[in-house]
């Protein structure tokens, strides 16, 4: 049993880490508490289901459940959805900061963002749930009595390669090196001549494309419906809160965490309330370490 | 259609009601509640459990007075903000925000899980309505609640209009507008802040009360995340940092709601009721977003306010 739980919770970890990335640089660089994060993984997820609905999820390639058509589709999705946050910023955030406008009022417009892009995907898919493909998989016992299903492996495995290779980034491009200064301190970036609205950009992409995986992930195992992004909201919070605003570790090790916080508290509560867990795991962090694992201010 | 109208204006009132306890908590004090709805339930779920008429299934339902159940509404709204407020009032505003989302969340899942106190999905019936056995119609009623309603927020106005212009209120202000200069003058901005965060979750508890006593049951399909969306989107229509301004935007956004709602199930068949209700949502989010960007002191916006030793 707590085996399972702590397999699951790994599964949940990652996609929560991958979509805590976002909300994390947003308040780390950004520096406001990004509502409409969660819609951009109800969107990836959906963009890809539109993808798929053209060229099918593929024949299922050993023992997954579906074929190179879909990740195809997922990266089309992680594309077309770092665009449409970037679009997002600039018709709405972008306007606000240009004004001076206070985080604050950031957050509000991000309410307003996160309502409207959230009832586009309701205005054309409606509330039905959908599948990206109908075959079945076989679970696999990887250890005694934990079962878990190849597509979860995968996933796992491609979250990783996708963490890494944004970690690389962060640590030897000059790029990224700007983003890090940002989220340091935006002035003394400026100062350094860091182009503000370029690492601005930057991050909004990239962001996005990590919550449409996240999405795409969650579509996966095993459906996709309008609120498949909100209802990970306050996980995504708390995941970045717990590692720390602005730090790609902690983004990652939070999500980790609040993934096997919410599968463990499963074995001692009961289903219906999982979804406090995160906001009582974030309670936790707030009263004892509020700058998070790897902060040093808040 | 009177019908109708005195039904609407209680609504509006109700939600007037929430919109002033969160101007007092954003518009003068600067503290961002992204759980409205979660308090709003609380001091629903309060007064249901207190009122309601004992049945053997539920661990609640005392059959307590209306009366009882609204004070009591009110003073559980208020210390749940006053432990939410204990945490967080001390860090960045939007850990706040944050918070109080997740409060909301936690009380949609109690409310829907906690069968033998919420009565999960159904909800509670037979809530105690202020002096509804004298009246014998429910027109009656309502013209009654109606009157109740004026007089309660007329007085609630009056009584923050007393708050916000004495020394207190003068406090929160100066806070807001610039915290360093009001703790160099020796004010507490933590304790300001969590008293005035307190007193709006109160009178959100007790617009929740005022909610299922008028309606009679509790359900929690009426505390939907999309409430706080409203309010805030009224707040914002109306000018944060006026009490006009809120209930001018509490009246506005409503209509806005209440007409595209209707105009919705006239024009969309009903296989498409989905995508009909998506269109309400995006409307108050592009609302909100459009007040925003071109108009963000709102229809009304916040008075200027010169001293009174300032005279000509």
């Amino acid at each position: 049993m707590v085996l399972q739980a702590l397999a699951d919770g790994i599964f949940t970890g990652a996609v929560i880490a991958l979509g805590a990335i976002g909300v994390t640089f947003t308040l780390g660089i950004m520096r406001f508490a990004n509502f409409a994060h969660s819609e951009l993984l109800t969107w990836g997820a959906y963009i890809a289901l539109f993808v798929v609905a053209f060229i099918g999820p593929g024949t299922p390639t050993g023992p997954l459940s579906f074929g190179w058509q879909l990740l195809a589709a997922a990266l089309l999705a992680a594309v077309v959805t770092g665009l449409a946050a970037w679009t997002v910023d600039a018709f709405v955030f972008r306007r606000l900061r240009r004004r001076g406008a206070m985080p604050l009022t950031m957050v509000f417009a991000a309410f307003g963002a996160a309502l409207v892009m959230r009832h586009l995907v309701v205005l054309v898919w409606g509330h039905e749930s959908r599948y990206y493909t109908r075959e079945l998989q076989m679970a696999v016992e990887l250890l005694p009595g934990v079962r878990v299903l190849p597509d979860q492996i995968f996933i796992l495995g491609l979250a990783l390669a996708a963490m890494i290779s944004l970690h690389a980034f962060l640590a030897w491009s000059r790029t990224g090196i700007a983003m890090r200064a940002m989220a340091e301190s935006p002035a003394l970036a400026q100062v350094c001549g860091v182009e503000v609205e370029a690492v601005v950009r930057l991050t909004w992409i990239i962001s996005g494309a990590l919550a449409a995986l996240a999405g795409v992930f969650v579509g996966l195992t095993p459906q996709l419906h309008p609120e498949i992004g909100f209802n990970l909201l306050l996980s995504l919070f708390a995941a970045a809160i717990l590692g720390g605003t602005g730090s790609l570790p902690g983004a990652v090790v939070g999500g980790f965490l609040v993934g096997l916080g919410e599968n463990l508290s499963l074995l001692v509560i009961s289903p219906g309330y999982k979804g406090a867990m995160p906001f009582l795991l974030l309670l936790a962090i707030l009263i004892v370490r509020p700058q998070g694992i790897f902060g040093d201010k808040v | 259609m009177i019908a109708y109208l005195v039904f609407f204006a209680s609504i509006v009132l109700i939600l007037g009601l929430l919109t002033l306890g969160l101007n007092l908590q954003w518009g003068f004090t600067g503290l961002f509640n992204a759980g409205v709805v979660g308090f709003y339930a609380i001091g629903a779920y309060t007064h249901a459990i207190l009122t309601a008429a004992p049945q053997p299934q539920y661990i609640g339902n005392f059959g307590l007075p209306w009366l009882v159940g609204v004070l009591a509404a009110m003073a559980a709204t208020a210390l749940a903000g006053w432990l939410i407020g204990l945490v967080t009032i001390r860090l960045r505003g939007d850990y706040l925000a944050i918070a109080t989302f997740g409060v909301a969340v936690s009380i949609q899942l109690v409310s829907l899980n906690w069968e033998p106190l919420t009565g999960g999905p159904q909800g509670l019936t037979r809530i105690a309505k202020p002096l509804a056995p004298l009246f014998e119609t429910p027109f009656g009623f309502n013209l009654w609640f109606l009157g109740l309603m004026i007089a309660i927020l007329a007085a609630t106005y009056w009584a923050l209009d007393r708050v916000l212009m004495s020394p207190w209120g003068r406090v929160l202000k100066a806070i807001r507008e610039d915290e360093t200069a009001a703790v160099a003058l020796g004010k507490s901005a933590r304790r300001f802040r969590l008293e005035a965060f307190v007193l709006g979750s109160a009178l959100m508890g007790l617009a929740g009360a005022l909610y299922v006593s008028f309606i009679g049951f509790v359900s929690p399909f009426d505390f939907l995340p999309i409430v706080t969306f409203q309010v805030w989107a009224m707040l914002i229509v109306g000018g944060s940092g006026n009490n006009r301004g809120a209930l001018l935007g509490a009246l506005v956004v409503w209509t806005i709601w209440a007409g595209s709602g209707v105009l919705v199930t006239k024009l969309v068949p009903p296989s498409r009721a989905a995508q009909g209700a998506a269109i309400q949502v995006i409307l108050i989010g592009l609302l909100l977003m459009l007040v925003l960007l071109f108009r963000p002191r709102g229809l009304i916006g916040e008075a200027a306010v010169v001293s009174r030793h300032v005279s000509d």
